[in-house]
């Protein structure tokens, strides 16, 4: 049967060429695989193959011919005895019916999902995240990260830890310091340093049906297994159709430590929760860690857990219960006031209220808010304090451009806009790497007299 | 594709052949003639606009893939990189799922949302169909590290190419699979070229699994244009895997016949060394030379498989253009998992 050669698309943006030359001519024997035409295309000149057998009965397109559209007929190939005319006769022309990609998704109706459609944001959870009267003790956010990783080993069988100086060592912030002489090396893995190998072996592991926790040992040194961590980690259950969930916790310090200048000094809060496919989670007290650390281990998609080493050593109260944990994308109102919101994470979360602890003594009632996860996002909470305080600070360790609090700031034009009676501040770090030098040092981090200058602002005091 | 008789065929070791039944011949050459045709569908659907993005196509390199499958058993697992679809073929997923996939519809097997890179099928234990270069051999290691934490005794094959060969975490992951005994077997699949660069040009160190030797790690060199070489390495590595002594390197010679891509105008090869391959080293070629030469099969036989092949791939593509595009819905899902995966605790205990 006779069939219509037709103009190729060569490459992913292509839509009209060049036809260079003819390798074949009229009459010739073509077999799958010969080149018969050169192609320019918008990149290169392509050897054209043929994919059928047949005589090249007839050159519709001659050599040199530009702009020729792709699927245009530039050839037919005939069979022995055929003539290039029963092209006519047979099957139409076979117009690719290349899908349409102009309509985008928002045209077609994604409701609250576009750029323009309002958001409904969600009614905040407000149930309080342990019964009334539960007795408590007193923990580090050390302890109660290793107390909830010890719980889920436990518990799951398929849970284990695996990172640089996790076990032997007993954890070079002591996070792990223990798991080792009670879950044994098979559970608690000591690594080569070789971040992107491990992480990408974790992510492996979480694919093949464990529950990894790995321990980046502060996660400056994340940035080498970023690879894995986004495109292996957060992108394979969407890229699979839904096949293949990744359960793993990538964990560690974040943010500033204490005079260890640039390279090792950098809050990541933003970077991760700008990812779709990721969970991020960044608590500030000993009872979040734990509750959220638990979460985050049964949670069945990859989640990056910000802990910080200033805040490890520092002690809270933390429910005595034999199995407790804190959903995800539920904010707590660590201080109620009425007069301006300051919505924190973190580290962040001690400046705010030794912030709002100042300004109530020069009698500004400050609404404090620690978001515990930042993907997802409690909006409900945030909304509903600022259209209560009608003024809002942000407060984060990282850097200014791109950051939580910016996300924040146009999220509360775009759904409170009417209930602001100032701008939104941000207090970030600076947008200077971290110096070395104790008072230069001090200056980069954002620092308590700057929340109060930003909250008098906008409260115009 | 090639008509002369491969000159491989009379330098097939008695070995490798009496260990092969006619059966399984015809089968190496079913599986390797439905990836060819498979592939030249796929080229062209891509000139016709049904197949956008990158298309890496397999051709000239089937015998890898449908050698080593011949060695695994049911729960072994396989991981690749991008030019994935005649690894899906060979290990049984369906014609029809992967080019609808290509052609980004419903019936694709990541339902249109991850395209020729990024396909995968749990229940056929194929985790993909990796965009970026060498990140399958760490997971690939994690599959292994997963097996062994749960104590069976399944093995993962990882393949990559002699691109990839020269990535920093391929040697982080000798390095860990080595120490932990993984059972995980290093697949280079060395056709000659990392996109337009040859081996020779990206390093001096040409033998690629002689790198396994600073780790410790055992491998060779396998003729991977000769499907029973390629089975009878596979089977050695196989056993040395389920006997707990850790990873295996196989560097399988290959060669691809079209561009890495398919906007690679590949100038960077000549005309006449593919031809000199197609002509005297092409996998399937070999085999047919091997059934008919020992009256394994008749001319007829060939044609009746070419023709069974010939209609899986028609249907594919059919299935392909017909099937629906996602719905848009589909935009906003699996972004999350809400349940646990297979594979938690319940299966452990």
């Amino acid at each position: 049967m006779a069939t219509e050669i037709l103009m190729p698309a060569l490459s992913p943006t292509m839509e009209e060429g060049t036809l260079a030359k003819w390798l074949k001519k009229e009459g010739d024997a073509v077999k799958s695989g010969d080149i018969i035409a050169e192609i320019e295309t918008d990149k290169a000149t392509m050897e054209f193959e043929a994919v059928d057998e047949g005589i090249l009965g007839k050159i519709l397109v001659s050599e040199g011919s530009q702009g020729v559209k792709v699927n245009t007929p530039i050839a037919v190939l005939v069979e022995e005895g055929e003539s290039a005319d029963d092209v006519k006769a047979a099957s139409t022309p076979a117009q690719a019916q290349a899908p349409s990609t102009a309509e985008g998704p928002n045209e077609q109706g994604q409701p609250g999902k576009s750029a323009v459609e309002q958001v409904k944001t969600p009614e905040p959870d407000r149930s309080p995240d342990w019964p009334e009267g539960t007795r408590m003790k007193t923990m580090t956010v050390r302890e109660a990260l290793r107390e909830a990783m010890a719980e889920e080993m436990e518990r799951d069988e398929t849970v284990f830890l695996m990172g640089e100086e996790v076990g032997e060592y007993q954890g070079a912030y002591k996070i792990s310091q223990g798991l080792l002489d009670k879950f044994g090396p098979r559970r608690v893995v000591d690594t080569p340093i070789s971040e992107i190998g491990f992480a990408g072996i974790g992510t492996g592991a979480a694919l093949g049906g464990l529950r990894p926790i790995v321990e980046f040992m502060t996660f400056n040194f994340a940035m080498q297994a970023m690879d894995h961590i986004i495109n292996s980690a957060a992108k394979t259950l969407y890229m699979s159709g839904g096949q293949m969930g990744c359960p793993i916790v990538f964990r560690g310090p974040n943010g500033a430590a204490a005079r260890v200048a640039a390279q090792h000094s950098q809050d990541y809060a933003a970077w991760y929760a700008s990812v779709p496919g990721l969970k991020v989670v960044m608590p500030y007290s000993a009872a979040d860690a734990k509750g959220l650390m638990k979460q985050a281990i049964r949670d069945p998609n990859p989640v990056i857990f910000l802990e910080n080493e200033i805040l490890y050593g520092r002690s809270f109260e933390v429910p005595d219960l034999e199995d407790f944990t804190i959903p995800f994308g539920k904010a707590r109102i660590a201080r109620t006031g009425k007069d301006v919101t300051i919505i924190s994470f973190g580290i962040g979360m001690s400046h705010a209220l030794e912030a709002a602890d100042k300004l109530a003594g020069d009698g500004i009632e400050a609404e404090v808010i620690d978001l515990r996860t930042l993907r997802p996002i409690d909006y409900g909470t945030i909304i509903g304090s600022v259209k209560k305080t009608n003024r809002c600070v942000t407060v984060e360790e990282g850097f200014p451009v791109g950051s939580i609090g910016n996300h924040l700031s146009a999220y509360i034009m775009e759904n409170a806009f009417d209930y602001l009676d100032a701008p939104v501040i941000n207090c970030t770090g600076k947008d200077v790497p971290m110096p070395y030098a104790a008072n230069l040092e001090k200056h980069a981090l954002i620092t308590v007299p700057e929340v109060v200058e930003a909250v008098k602002k906008v409260t115009y005091r | 594709m090639a008509r002369k008789p491969a000159p491989a065929a009379e330098a097939q070791s008695p070995d490798t052949l009496s260990n092969v039944s006619r059966d399984e011949l015809l089968q190496y050459y079913r599986d390797m003639l439905l990836i060819r045709r498979f592939e030249e569908k796929a080229g062209q659907l891509y000139g016709m606009g049904l197949i956008g993005g990158f298309c890496h196509l397999y051709i000239g390199q089937e015998a890898v893939v449908v050698g080593l499958e011949a060695a695994t058993k049911e729960g072994d697992k396989r991981i690749t990189s991008y030019r994935d679809h005649g690894h899906m073929l060979a290990c049984g997923m369906s014609a029809r799922g992967v080019m609808a996939e290509l052609t980004g519809r419903e019936g694709g097997y990541s339902k249109g949302k991850g395209g020729s890179m990024h396909m995968f099928s749990r229940e056929k234990h194929f985790y993909g169909g990796h965009g970026i270069v060498a990140a399958q051999v760490p997971l690939g290691a994690g599959l292994a590290f997963a097996d062994k934490y749960l104590g069976n005794d399944n093995v993962t094959f990882a393949y990559f190419g002699d691109g990839a060969a020269n990535q920093g975490q391929v040697y982080e992951t000798y390095n860990m699979a080595v120490l932990w005994e993984l059972p995980v077997i290093f697949v280079i699949e060395n056709n000659q070229y990392a996109m337009g660069t040859s081996v020779k040009r990206s390093t001096k160190s040409t033998t690629l699994f002689g790198r396994g030797e600073a780790f410790g790690i055992p491998g060779e060199q396998v003729d991977g244009m000769d499907v029973l070489a390629v089975k009878a390495a596979g089977e050695k590595a196989v056993a040395h895997c389920r006997a707990g002594k850790g990873p295996y390197i196989l560097e399988v010679m290959t060669y691809r016949y079209r561009g890495h891509s398919m906007s690679d105008p590949a100038k960077y090869r000549t005309r006449e060394e593919v031809q000199k391959m197609r002509d005297e080293r092409d996998a399937i070629e070999h085999v047919r030379e091997l059934l008919l030469q020992g009256s394994h099969a008749s001319e007829d036989d060939l044609k009746a498989i070419d023709k069974d092949i010939k209609d899986i791939v028609n249907d594919s593509a059919e299935f392909a253009k017909e099937s629906p595009e996602p719905a848009l819905e589909e935009l906003w899902t699996d972004i999350y998992a809400e349940d646990l995966p297979q594979g938690s605790a319940e299966e452990v205990a």
